[in-house]
C-alpha cells in the first residue's frame, strides 16, 4: 500500500479550518509532496461544522483515503465527531484549555495544548488553530523554517508585529510538542518535485484562459462559483470579459451571444442553473453557434444540497433540450484533467459548431490536488473549425454574395461566418432554416428541406466520434474483477484496484471521459473479456450503468453506488468488491463513517 | 458639369431587402416599422455587413428575416442577452433588437430590466401590438383591462404594464415610443436610437390587425400626439418624462420622452476593452502571465 499521511481539521464555519489547511498544503507541495484535499462543509458561513482532509504523500495521492493519522478538532464537536476515527498510530491534538476528548482506540495519541499558557489568546483568537500547526509540524518531523516562511508569507501585509507573533505562537507550539509529544513513526519525507496546489474550478477556469476563452459569464452557483471568482479576479491579466448575468438562462444565451460574434465563450454552473439553460443548449445546436458550459453537480435533486457531492446530472446533460442535435460530454477525471479537458472540449465544440458540457461534480471543483507544473500548458492546441472572421486571411470557399451559412455538406459542417465580414450577411435561426437560414418554420415549412437540415446537422456526431478517442482499460486484461466509473471517480478506484490487487484480487479498471461520444463498440469490445464486472457510481439510479445499457444493451454483474453527499473512500469500493464477488449482492450501498 | 459616379460603398433601400418577403398578414404595423427600420440605415449610411438585427420569438421577431443584415432569430425573450453578448464581444457592430410585447415584456421581462441598467449600447424595437399574434391571440403584458382575448375570453382583470416607465425607472438612457401609423417621425426616432451611445428602447405602436380589434390604427391615430411639437418638452428632464410617461387615453404621447449622453455604454466601462474590440484581440496568454498564473499556486 502506499505511504500516505492524512490530517483532519474539524471545527465550525468561521473558526478558521481553511488558514491551517492552507499551511499545511504549502508546506506538504514545496516540500516535494503530492496531496489531495477534500473540504466536507454546509452551507453556512458561520457555524455547522467543517471536516478538511488533506491527504500526502511522496506519490501521487488521489483521494481522500481510508485513514486519519491526525486529528485537529477545533472545538467539541468536532472532537465528539471524529476521534473514534482515529487508528493505532494515529494523534488528536486539541486544546486542552475547552474540548474535553473521548475515549480513544488504543495506540491513539492524545496530545493535550495548555493553549493559555503557550500564547496570549486574549490578544490571538486563532492561537490554538497556530499552535496546533506548529505541534503538528513538530510531530511530522519537518524543521520549523518550512512553517515560518510560510507565516511570513502569509502576514506580511498585515506588518512585522504580526508576522512575529504568529510565528511566535508557532515556535511555541512547535517547541512544545517537541518536548512532550511524541513522534509519528514515519517522518514526511522530501522530494525535489514543486506541484501547483489548485482547485477544479481554478483549473478549469485555467484551462479556458489557455484555450483562449474571450468572454465568461456566470450567476453564482454553488458549487461552481469558484470558476467565476478566478476569472473575475485574473480578468485584467488574462485579458478575458467577465460579466455577472441577471440568471442562469442569461448566462447561456449571452454566451452563445459573444460565441456568435466570434469569441470562445464559455460558463459554468451546477445543476438548477443548468436546468434553467437547458433551452440555449438547443439554440446553440440549431443556430450551429458553439457554447461551452461546464456543470459542477450537487446533490439533487432542485435545490438539494449545494456543499455535497454527487454525479446525478448525468440524464440531465443527455437530455437537455428538446429534439436531437450533436453534442459532447466530457467528465474530466481529475484536477489536473479540469485544465486540459477544457481546450480540448472548445476543439470540439468549434470544429463542429455544436454546444460542448463539462460534467464536473463538487469533489473535483471544490477539491485540491497537487498537480506538476507542466501539466499546465496554456498553449494548446487551438482548433477554431471553419470559421470567417473580420480578420481570417482565407475567406471560405463560399463568399461573393454565394454564402450559405448552413450549407449543406457530407461532414454537416457548414462554414461559420461571423457578423462583421463583408459579404456574408445572413441570419442565424433559432427555428428550422433552409442552407441559406431562411425559416422554414412558418409559411415556408418544407418536409424535404426539413429533413436534409436535420441530417446536416445529425451527420457531425460521426465527425465527432471520430475526433475523441475511445476509453481505454487500465490494468491487467484478465483481473478478477473490472471497475468501471466516469469521471471524478477515476482516482478512488485506481486505489481500490491496487487495495485489491494487493489483498490478493486482482483488479483492472475502465474509467469513462467522454459521456458523448460514448464509443460503445470500443466499450464492448474491452467488457468482452471481463470476468466480473462493477459499475461505480455517486448517485442513486446507477445513471451510467442505465446510459451504458441503452447504448449498448451491457448489464454489468453488479453496481456500487453512493448517494449520501459524500465522496467514495476506498475501503467503500474494496468492500463492496468482496461482498459482491462473494455472491452476497449485486448492488452495494456503502455507509458513509465520517459524521460530516 | 461631371457625370456623378455611383459610390460602390453608398447603400440603398434595395441593399436592405431580405431573402424573402415578410409574411405578416397584410396590414400588420410591422411593415411600417421595417420599412422605418431600412431607411433610418440608409439615411446613416451604415454598410449591412456592421448591423446585427437579433430578434427572440414572435410574429414582429421574424423581422431578422426579412431585412438583409447579419441576423439572428434566437429563443423566445432571449433577444437582449443574446445581443449583449454580441455586442461585448464586438462593439464595432451596430445592434438592433427587434421583438414584440409579449417576448419583451412578458417572457423576457428579466433580461429588458438588466439590459436597461446595464447600458448595452443597442437600440431594442419593440413592436408592440398588445396582443400575442403568433399563438392566434391571447392577453399580453400590455393588453389593457377588459380587453377580451381566447385566453381572457371575459376580459382582461390585470394591469397592464407601462413600457415607457418601466424604462426610465429601470435607468434606460434613451426612451422613446412611436407609431407604426407615422412612418417619418418612426424613422427619426430610430435613426437618433442607433446614434445614441448606451441603451435605447423605442415602444412602437404596431397594431395587429387579426387580434387586436381594441388598439387599431383607428384608435390611435386621433390619440397620438408628438412630444416633438411641443417646443417646451426637455427630453432631457426625467421627472417631466416620467410624468408624460404616465399619460394614457385621449392623448398618448409618442416620441422621445427622454435621453441622458452622460453615462458610459457597457462597453465603455469594461476594464479589459481598451480601444480594440474583444473579437480583435489576442486570445493567447502571453507565457510570463502564464507562468505568473501558476506561481501563484506554488
Amino acid at each position: 500500500m502506499k505511504q500516505t499521511f492524512t490530517i483532519g481539521i474539524g471545527g465550525a464555519a468561521g473558526q478558521g479550518v481553511a488558514t491551517p489547511g492552507d499551511i499545511f498544503a504549502k508546506i506538504f507541495s514545496r516540500r516535494g509532496l503530492h496531496l489531495n484535499a477534500y473540504n466536507a462543509y454546509q452551507s453556512i458561513i458561520r457555524g455547522g461544522h467543517t471536516f478538511l482532509t488533506i491527504r500526502t504523500g511522496p506519490e501521487k495521492v488521489t483521494n481522500m483515503g481510508d485513514r486519519i493519522d491526525l486529528l485537529i478538532p477545533l472545538n467539541q464537536d468536532a472532537m465528539n465527531r471524529h476521534l473514534k476515527l482515529l487508528t493505532r498510530g494515529a494523534a488528536c491534538i486539541y486544546n486542552a484549555e475547552t474540548i474535553k476528548p473521548g475515549v480513544a482506540e488504543e495506540g491513539v495519541a492524545l496530545c493535550p495544548l495548555p493553549v493559555s499558557k503557550l500564547a496570549d489568546i486574549s490578544r490571538n483568537k486563532v492561537a490554538q488553530n497556530t499552535l496546533a500547526v506548529g505541534a503538528a509540524l513538530s510531530m511530522m518531523g519537518i524543521g520549523f523554517q518550512a512553517l515560518e516562511q510560510v507565516l511570513t508569507e502569509q502576514f506580511k501585509k498585515k506588518g512585522e508585529a504580526v508576522v512575529a507573533e504568529n510565528v511566535g505562537i508557532a515556535r511555541a507550539g512547535y517547541e512544545y510538542a517537541s518536548a512532550n509529544f511524541k513522534p509519528f513513526a514515519w517522518p514526511l519525507p522530501m522530494a525535489n518535485n514543486r506541484y501547483a496546489v489548485l482547485s477544479g474550478n481554478i483549473a478549469m477556469a485555467m484551462g479556458g484562459a489557455a484555450a483562449g476563452v474571450k468572454f465568461y459569464c456566470a450567476y453564482p452557483m454553488s458549487p461552481s462559483t469558484g470558476v467565476l471568482h478566478w476569472m473575475a479576479s485574473h480578468a485584467r491579466k488574462a485579458e478575458i470579459m467577465v460579466r455577472q448575468v441577471e440568471d442562469e438562462i442569461g448566462v447561456v444565451n449571452m454566451a452563445i451571444g459573444a460565441s456568435h460574434a466570434g469569441v470562445r465563450s464559455m460558463c459554468a454552473t451546477s445543476g438548477g442553473g443548468f436546468a434553467l439553460m437547458s433551452e440555449g443548449l438547443g439554440l446553440s445546436a440549431m443556430m450551429e453557434t458553439p457554447v461551452v458550459v461546464i456543470d459542477c453537480q450537487r446533490a439533487g435533486p432542485s435545490t438539494g444540497v449545494p456543499t455535497k457531492t454527487e454525479q446525478g446530472d448525468l440524464w440531465q446533460m443527455l437530455g437537455a433540450a428538446f429534439g436531437d442535435y450533436p453534442r459532447a460530454i466530457a467528465a474530466p477525471l481529475d484536477i489536473g484533467d479540469c485544465f486540459k479537458i477544457i481546450p480540448e472540449i472548445f476543439n470540439i465544440a468549434d470544429r463542429f459548431q455544436c454546444p460542448g458540457i463539462v460534467l464536473c461534480d463538487l469533489l473535483l471543483s471544490e477539491g485540491r490536488l497537487s498537480v506538476d507544473p507542466k501539466d499546465l500548458d496554456f498553449a494548446p492546441v487551438v482548433d477554431r473549425g471553419e470559421l470567417i472572421t473580420p480578420m481570417s486571411p482565407i475567406r471560405g470557399s463560399n463568399g461573393d454574395g454565394a454564402y450559405k451559412r448552413y450549407k449543406i455538406t457530407d461532414s454537416g459542417i457548414s462554414p461559420r461566418a461571423v457578423p462583421g465580414v463583408p459579404g456574408y450577411t445572413h441570419t442565424a435561426a433559432s427555428d428550422e432554416h433552409d442552407e441559406d437560414g431562411v425559416l422554414i418554420s412558418d409559411e415556408f415549412t418544407n418536409p424535404t428541406k426539413r429533413r436534409a437540415m436535420m441530417e446536416k446537422r445529425m451527420r457531425k456526431v460521426r465527425g465527432i466520434e471520430a475526433a475523441v478517442p475511445p476509453p481505454v482499460l487500465s490494468g491487467p486484461r484478465d483481473a478478477d474483477v473490472t471497475l468501471i466509473g466516469w469521471g471524478s471517480t477515476k482516482g478512488v478506484i485506481e486505489e481500490a484496484c491496487e487495495i485489491l490487487t494487493e489483498q490478493g484480487i486482482s483488479a483492472n479498471q475502465l474509467q469513462i471521459r467522454w459521456l458523448v461520444p460514448l464509443h460503445g463498440d470500443a466499450i464492448l469490445d474491452i467488457l468482452k473479456h471481463a470476468r466480473h464486472t462493477i459499475i461505480v457510481e455517486n448517485n442513486y439510479s446507477g445513471q451510467f450503468a442505465r446510459y451504458l445499457r441503452s447504448e449498448t444493451s451491457y448489464v454489468p454483474n453488479g453496481y456500487i453506488r453512493k448517494y449520501d453527499g459524500e465522496p467514495f473512500m476506498p475501503h467503500h469500493i474494496v468492500e463492496a468488491v468482496k461482498e459482491q464477488l462473494g455472491g452476497a449482492s449485486k448492488i452495494s450501498v456503502p455507509t458513509h463513517e465520517i459524521l460530516v | 458639369m461631371a457625370t456623378a459616379l455611383v459610390d460602390p460603398k453608398h447603400v440603398t433601400m434595395s441593399d436592405f431587402k431580405g431573402k424573402v418577403d415578410p409574411d405578416w398578414c397584410p396590414g400588420c404595423g410591422d411593415f411600417g416599422v421595417l420599412a422605418a427600420v431600412q431607411k433610418a440605415l440608409v439615411d446613416l449610411q451604415i454598410p449591412i455587413h456592421e448591423v446585427v438585427t437579433i430578434s427572440g420569438i414572435g410574429c414582429s421577431s421574424n423581422f431578422p428575416g426579412f431585412i438583409n443584415t447579419y441576423g439572428m432569430h434566437t429563443l423566445h425573450g432571449r433577444a437582449l442577452a443574446v445581443a449583449t453578448g454580441v455586442k461585448l464581444a464586438n462593439h464595432e457592430l451596430t445592434v438592433l433588437v427587434t421583438g414584440g410585447d409579449g417576448d419583451g415584456f412578458g417572457i423576457g421581462g428579466n433580461h429588458f430590466l438588466h439590459t436597461m441598467r446595464r447600458n448595452v449600447d443597442l437600440l431594442y424595437i419593440v413592436m408592440d401590438n398588445q396582443i400575442y399574434g403568433l399563438t392566434t391571440g391571447q392577453t399580453s403584458p400590455t393588453s389593457r383591462v377588459g380587453m377580451k382575448t381566447k385566453s381572457m375570453p371575459f376580459g382582461n382583470i390585470e394591469a397592464p404594464a407601462n413600457p415607457i416607465s418601466l424604462a426610465l425607472a429601470a435607468g434606460a438612457t434613451f426612451v422613446a415610443r412611436g407609431f407604426s401609423g407615422e412612418q417619418k417621425h418612426l424613422t427619426e426616432l430610430i435613426k437618433q436610437g442607433i446614434q445614441h451611445k448606451g441603451f435605447s428602447f423605442l415602444d412602437v405602436f404596431s397594431p395587429c390587425v387579426t387580434y387586436n380589434h381594441d388598439n387599431t390604427y383607428q384608435w390611435f391615430r386621433p390619440r397620438v400626439k408628438k412630444l416633438e411639437e411641443d417646443s417646451a418638452y426637455d427630453s432631457a428632464h426625467w421627472m417631466t418624462a416620467m410624468e408624460k410617461s404616465l399619460l394614457w387615453g385621449d392623448e398618448i404621447p409618442i416620441g422621445k420622452f427622454f435621453e441622458r449622453t452622460d453615462l458610459p455604454a457597457l462597453h465603455e466601462a469594461e476594464p479589459v476593452l481598451n480601444g480594440s474590440a474583444l473579437l480583435q484581440q489576442d486570445p493567447r496568454i502571453p507565457p510570463d502571465i502564464a507562468r505568473s498564473f501558476v506561481e501563484e499556486l506554488m
